[in-house]
């Protein structure tokens, strides 16, 4: 088995209109710059796209939403150094907002990975962000029920791969990413070092490859905060 | 506020700080993003705590110098950190079952309004514009101890301990203590109870910039901080 992809290109290449996209990374760790801008060349449309954010600058998810190409975006923090791109979107009705605290992100994503259709969380209970929710008591204390998170894709950035998918994080850059590539029907994978098969210690492996599909090496991958200081814009 | 108020209040510096001395010796402590932040600066001397950050991160220290920063390795509010020895890195959902979990020990926040039973408001103004509610509803449940550091009032002078919030909720009876510019209260059974107060200051002129009944129940310590 080889999942490697022979170009960024090749590995977004199905993604159709219309599609569900988790999209890793916090702030700029972890954020896949290069298979965000090899979709943006790809051009599906009407994509519903899972970050914790909405893009900083022109670069990444800013250029994704720039281009016209989201409809929805599900995330918890729509805020940035410059989150121009979204926030004159969002304010003249171009885009829907799905609001969702941060863990409670994170779990419907894990969730959706572990096949539990929903949960139970304290987060939200009493709030605006828990209207029209099913509300249970455990315990002596209210909890409000969310429901798993799935996607058609996830497009995730990790530091070394193997040809079978396992990969490792580096520092805080794992984030969101282990628990897309659990989530997604089909995971995509950069990865900044290429590892043999056999290189990589099976201690060390955090997202074993069962859960990804595709995998393609980008080495010296971009930064945002770098390519922002840069004033640069994709395409 | 009036003005012997302003002359009198502690900085921000010097809420963090007092906020700094209630942790202890290895502690599991989430700071909020912005002023909270500034807790890590005050440890007392002796004391350790490990600094948790919901992007997946135990055991980070200060801020790397300028031009040292390695955009891999950032806190909650997208700011370069560095590591402790002993630090650990984890994915999102690990980081928010350390929260909801109860496995951290303090959570410090920022506030604009608390009510006495522990109701806090803390995310939005409810002005409209872009919502955005990060980590915070989550935050405000699970740690042992939800503590506020705010200024007593409103930079227009209303005050932001009340007996019902009117923003919108981050979280219901989640608060356990607040420290102010001007005191330090519990929150105890649907109540304000004063711990310490400024010295200067009177309890009728405290009560009098605050928005519920503040208790008593034994002494009010003095509230001192150094000028930090």
């Amino acid at each position: 088995m080889d999942k490697r992809m022979a170009s960024l290109a090749d590995a977004v290449a199905d993604i159709p209109d219309g599609a569900s996209v988790m999209i890793g990374g916090f702030g700029g760790s972890g954020v896949p710059i290069e298979l965000i801008h090899a979709l943006i060349d790809a051009g599906p449309r009407h994509l519903s796209v899972i970050n914790n954010n909405a893009g900083n600058g022109h670069v990444g998810l800013a250029g994704l939403i720039e281009q016209g190409r989201v409809d929805k975006l599900i995330c918890s923090f729509p805020r940035s150094a410059d989150p121009r791109v979204f926030t004159e979107l969002y304010l003249a009705g171009g885009i829907e907002l799905e609001l969702v605290p941060q863990g409670t992100l994170a779990e419907r994503i894990r969730a959706g990975g572990a096949g539990i259709p929903a949960f139970y969380t304290p987060a939200t209970y009493g709030t605006e962000l828990a209207k029209g929710k099913p509300v249970g008591e455990f315990d002596g204390k209210s909890y409000v029920q969310e429901r798993w998170l799935k996607a058609d894709y996830a497009l995730i950035k990790a530091e070394a791969g193997d040809p079978l998918g396992n990969l490792t994080y580096r520092m805080a850059a794992r984030n969101f990413n282990p628990i897309m590539a659990m989530a997604a029907k089909t995971s995509i994978a950069q990865v900044s070092r290429a590892a043999a098969l056999g290189d990589l210690d099976p201690e060390v492996v955090i997202t074993p490859g069962i859960f990804i599909d595709r995998l393609v090496e980008v080495a010296d991958p971009q930064q945002e905060e770098d390519l922002n200081r840069q004033e640069a814009a994709y395409p | 506020m009036s003005h012997d108020l302003t002359d009198i209040k502690l900085s921000n510096a010097q809420i963090a700080w007092r906020a700094a001395q209630d942790i202890e010796d290895g502690a599991y402590v989430n700071l909020g993003i912005g002023f909270p932040e500034m807790v890590a600066k005050f440890q007392p001397d002796g004391r350790e705590a490990i600094f948790h950050t919901e992007n997946g991160v135990l055991g980070f220290g200060e801020a790397p110098a300028a031009g040292e920063e390695d955009w891999d390795l950032i806190n909650a509010g997208k700011k370069a950190i560095t590591l402790m020895p002993g630090a650990s890195f984890f994915h999102h959902a690990d980081s928010f079952a350390m929260v909801r979990g109860g496995h951290l020990d303090v959570a410090i926040l920022g506030a604009y309004q608390v009510a006495q039973n522990g109701d806090l408001a803390n995310w939005s103004t409810g002005k409209g514009g872009v919502p955005a509610v990060g980590g915070a509803m989550d935050l405000v449940h699970g740690a042992k101890r939800v503590a506020i550091i705010t200024d007593h009032v409103t930079k227009k002078g209303e005050p932001k301990l009340l007996e019902t919030c009117t923003l919108p909720l981050t979280g219901v009876g989640c608060v356990t203590r607040v420290y102010t510019s001007l005191c330090v209260v519990d929150i105890e059974g649907g109540r304000f109870v004063l711990r310490e107060k400024l010295q200067a200051l009177s309890l009728e002129a405290l009560q009098a910039v605050t928005g519920a009944t503040l208790h008593l129940d034994g002494a009010v310590a003095p509230l001192t901080a150094p000028s930090v």
